[in-house]
């Protein structure tokens, strides 16, 4: 239930951001629809919002969701699913249904597959109405910077990104990647800043630790 | 930008992140397991979402630049580090920033 209201906030924080930066409310339902990777999404909405260029804004998207295609990796030989299930089962490939999973691994493999049905199709459902409700709330109220929504989409990006701060080593990579983001924005095209950000990642991941 | 574009945003990021997800599911040998590959792709996250804060945040354009936004992500910050749950954290921004901008 808990991941359910988590869920369901960052649905409405998605679904506000989305038509801040200009998409309509069936551009946005579209998007949880059928994206359906919050982080990749809220980057995708972010570049657009930020005066990017269109190919920045899906690069982006596709960056943060290459994870999935490695949490598909380890899914696939658990769930031993083919054709429309298996289509079905990508689809809700996400951090929180791979999470899930992995972590029933001890209660055996029926009990991964249930975690991972059961929270996928769980978050979907959740992600999907409250992405509908931010973006009609989001239309409701016109000017974003009058409500604050223009720092509440940031607020939400930190929101996503502290959770994933567990080590030193990962604190010093958000630094530097701030750091970094903020010394090339007058460089660059805006938009792009954030996509060459990556050359952290790339750099810092290089050698093992 | 224009509709269409818009459109076309939409589409192309709807298609690449499934394709992501689907290639997962579909490749027979874990060669997308390397691990510097796997090390790059577990920081990749936090460097695009850091540029992210900062994109949104403190950025006009190709301007860094500090207005109410800034006071808004000092308070989620805060909220954060006091283990406040999301809902909290973006709330409180919001409401921050909102002040700031109507006392200006």
């Amino acid at each position: 239930m808990s991941v359910a209201i988590t869920v369901g906030t960052y649905g409405v924080a998605f679904g506000a951001a989305s038509v801040a930066a200009g998409f309509t409310v069936l551009q946005s339902c579209l998007f949880s629809l059928l994206t359906f990777t919050g982080a990749s999404q809220f980057a995708a909405v972010g570049v657009v919002a930020s005066g990017g260029a269109a190919a920045s804004a899906v690069a982006a998207a596709a960056l943060l969701g290459t994870r999935n295609a490695l949490y598909g990796i380890q899914m696939a030989p658990i769930l031993k699913v083919k054709g429309v299930r298996r289509v079905l089962a990508a689809h809700i490939t996400i951090d929180e249904s791979t999470g899930v999973a992995l972590s029933q691994a001890p209660r055996g493999v029926t009990a991964m597959r249930a975690g991972f049905w059961i929270t996928g199709t769980g978050v979907f459902v959740f992600w999907n109405i409250f992405t509908l409700l931010g973006a009609l709330g989001a239309k409701a109220l016109g000017n974003p910077a009058s409500w604050g929504l223009d720092a509440a989409v940031p607020a939400a990006f930190l929101g996503l990104l502290w959770p994933r701060l567990t080590t030193n080593f990962l604190r010093v990579v958000a630094v530097v990647s701030m750091t970094f983001a903020i010394l090339i924005t007058p460089w660059l095209p805006a938009g792009l800043p954030i996509i060459a950000t990556t050359v952290v990642a790339v750099g810092l991941g290089w050698r093992a630790r | 930008m224009s509709t269409t574009v818009m459109w076309i945003v939409l589409a192309a990021t709807c298609v690449l992140c499934f394709s992501l997800k689907l290639l997962g599911h579909l490749v027979p040998e874990p060669w997308l397991a390397n691990p510097r590959l796997q090390r790059i792709n577990a920081l990749i996250p936090i460097s695009l979402l850091s540029a992210l804060v900062v994109a949104q945040g403190v950025v006009v354009k190709t301007h860094v630049v500090i207005d109410h936004r800034l006071a808004g992500l000092a308070v989620a910050l805060a909220a954060l580090f006091a283990k406040a749950p999301f809902p909290v954290v973006v709330v409180a921004a919001a409401a921050t920033s909102a002040l700031v901008y109507h006392l200006h």
